[in-house]
């Protein structure tokens, strides 16, 4: 696939053409912070951003997402409910990236939940290379800081212009139709190489030991004290999980109209943090405590969805990090306690 | 921009099933009896559940009660709990309602041909169990010994007493009933105490037992050391879990225990499996 520049007054022109044709959401500056939002005019854009609040995941999987519609009379009847639009996300990063490529694998494995595949089917993929990482991101050491192959066009920031990578035939016909472009010479490819190199040392959080070794230092760390430790702060509030890129886990309930002959069924965001997450019916709650839901959470990410299906549960961008009221969320520090716990004893 | 797909049919969309028959159980226990609409045969293997819907009120996880060996209807035995239940609870022959699955592994039923069954039930653990032992009576030949224990707290808290009646006139069944307690003025010919105090005079041949066991899950610790004791094989001990299955496809998230998922890998599970998962310790 090519490899392309745009100088930027032409990119954003470029938008604004995308802009007044599709639906295009966008990383908008949301002082002091940044969020992806729906662009009505170029100037709005914001590329040069170090974290959005929320990862773009609301519009694969939205915060509540219809899945079936029914009438109760005359007759009782139910479809399922499909919702899709053509969509562009702008401005994604790799880690993000890397997070959609974990959900593509949950849900369209070998059950496809067609709720998630209709939308990530019509959705293309503008990212942008993160060359000034956050304060609490650790996607370096995660190996997520580049951008996997799943994308439709990827830019880095040259400066006066922007590299553009295309990566399917979708990004090459929004390339076609909306970007003026010129072919990439080989010094400006080696600059990004550069400019990425450079951004992976400035990231300020990271692991100790890589992150292929999380699944093996949780192997060991079952009933380190550092669960009870963290747990015993632990508000059951679910911000770590309503930030997080890779959090898919929903509830299902049912709407019914005043009139009482129709409604729906929906799923809404849920988070294994909440307290009555594993209860069941009889009042028997499997993840009683604040310990157990937080050390379950970190053993998804770090071994149950690398297990499953392929992909490791935390990309590293920190969104937990920063999110969590009472500072016990943080990954990171998590998998680094335990992995030096696991040094000191190696029994453990 | 010109997006081609192509959409399986959503696995959120259940079928629609017409209630037969309603059959009250005991006091917070009813037997449904359901049919599709569209005539099919729900295809389910002992000990699967399917999610049952009463629309505009909700979705709940809910086992097989029969056997897929009997007519095309099937039957879900439901105690009321919570706002699903209650609302099923309140249905009559002719009311509509959604069904999603089967879903789950169910009783590895060829595994167990030539086996003695030895069921333990507890409460309503009778409901999952029953759809494994309808299969093992009209397939009778098939299996081995069937013994059956099944423990209530109370007398009036039996189920299917109906069907025991038959059962116990089997030549070819044992059955064992315990309550925990008996009021003075019950009819009870069984006998009082825990289920486990059946296990000291049991007599079985271990290479050829399999354990079913489905009860609440305090009754597990408690059966499974017995059955151990007993000589049966940590992989001839099964167990169905309860979770809160919500969606039934491993997405949902609400029914996992550490890497495993009750819905895909359950809910039906060897001994052996569980103690392999750190957060059972059964």
């Amino acid at each position: 696939m090519p490899i392309v520049t745009t100088i930027k007054a032409d990119f954003y022109s470029s938008v604004q053409n995308m802009i007044h044709e599709n639906e295009v959401y966008g990383v908008k500056r949301k002082t002091p912070s940044f969020a992806f939002d729906k662009l009505c005019a170029t100037e709005e854009l914001c590329l040069d951003y170090d974290i959005t609040v929320l990862p773009p995941n609301q519009y694969l999987l939205p915060p509540t997402d219809p899945l079936i519609t029914f009438n109760l009379s005359p007759e009782v009847s139910i479809r399922s409910k499909v919702e899709s639009r053509a969509t562009i996300i702008l401005g994604i990063h790799a880690y993000d990236l890397h997070a959609i490529k974990l959900l593509d694998a949950v849900f369209t494995g070998n059950l496809v939940d067609v709720n998630y595949q209709a939308r990530r089917s019509a959705t293309a993929i503008i990212g942008v290379d993160c060359l000034n990482p956050w304060l609490y991101s650790f996607a370096a050491s995660m190996g997520t800081a580049l951008p996997p192959s799943i994308f439709d066009l990827w830019l880095t920031d040259l400066g006066g212009e922007y590299l553009i990578e295309v990566g399917s035939s979708r990004g090459q016909d929004l390339s076609k139709r909306y970007l003026k472009t010129k072919s990439a010479r080989k010094v400006q490819i080696r600059q990004r190489d550069k400019f990425r190199q450079d951004s992976l040392n400035r990231y300020q959080l990271s692991l100790d030991r890589s992150a292929q070794e999380i699944p093996e230092i949780l192997d060991k760390a079952w009933k380190n004290p550092l669960w009870e430790e963290l747990g015993k702060k632990c508000f059951s509030c679910g911000s770590c999980t309503m930030v997080c890129p890779t959090c898919v886990c929903f509830d299902v309930q049912d709407k019914i109209t005043l009139n009482l002959k129709g409604g729906e069924r929906y799923r809404l965001g849920d988070s294994c943090m909440f307290d009555a997450f594993d209860k069941v019916a009889s009042g028997e709650n499997f993840r009683p405590t604040g310990t157990d839901r937080l050390r379950h959470r970190l053993y998804r990410k770090g071994k149950y969805m690398l297990e499953r299906w392929g992909e490791l549960g935390c990309v590293g961008c920190g969104r937990c990090v920063h999110a969590c009221l009472v500072d016990i969320a943080s990954p990171v520090y998590a998998y680094n306690r335990l992995a030096k716990d696991a040094t000191q004893w190696p029994s453990a | 921009m010109a997006i081609s797909m192509k959409l399986e049919r959503s696995l959120y969309l259940p079928k629609l099933a017409e209630v037969i028959k309603v059959e009250p159980l005991a006091e917070k226990e009813k037997l449904f009896r359901l049919r599709l609409r569209d005539g099919n045969r729900l295809d389910h293997i002992p000990g699967q559940f399917v999610e049952v819907s009463v629309l505009g009120i909700g979705e709940a996880p809910i086992s097989m009660s029969s056997s897929p060996t009997r007519d095309e209807s099937f039957e879900l035995g439901i105690r009321v709990v919570g706002n699903v239940t209650r609302a099923l609870h309140r249905l009559q022959p002719g009311d509509t309602v959604g069904i999603r699955g089967p879903f789950g592994n169910g009783f590895p039923v060829s595994e167990l041909e030539g086996r003695d069954l030895l069921f333990v039930a507890g409460g309503i653990g009778l409901c999952p169990l029953r759809s494994m032992i309808q299969y093992a009576i009209d397939k009778r030949e098939q299996f081995g010994r069937i013994i059956l224990m099944y423990g209530c707290r109370e007398p009036a808290e039996q189920l299917f007493r109906g069907e025991l009646v038959e059962w116990r006139q089997r030549q070819d069944i044992e059955i064992l009933e315990s309550v925990d307690r008996c009021p003075l003025d019950a009819a009870w010919e069984g006998s009082v105490g825990v289920i486990t105090t059946f296990f000291p005079q049991l007599n079985i041949d271990r290479h050829r037992t399999t354990a079913l066991v489905v009860g609440p899950p305090i009754m597990y610790r408690y059966v499974v050391a017995e059955c151990l004791k007993k000589g049966i094989g940590k992989d001839q001990i099964l167990l169905s879990l309860e979770r809160r299955m919500k969606c039934g496809m491993g997405f949902c998230g609400h029914c996992q225990i550490n890497n495993v998922y009750v819905c895909l890998d359950g809910p039906v599970f060897r001994y052996e499996e569980l103690t392999k998962l750190k957060e059972t310790e059964v």
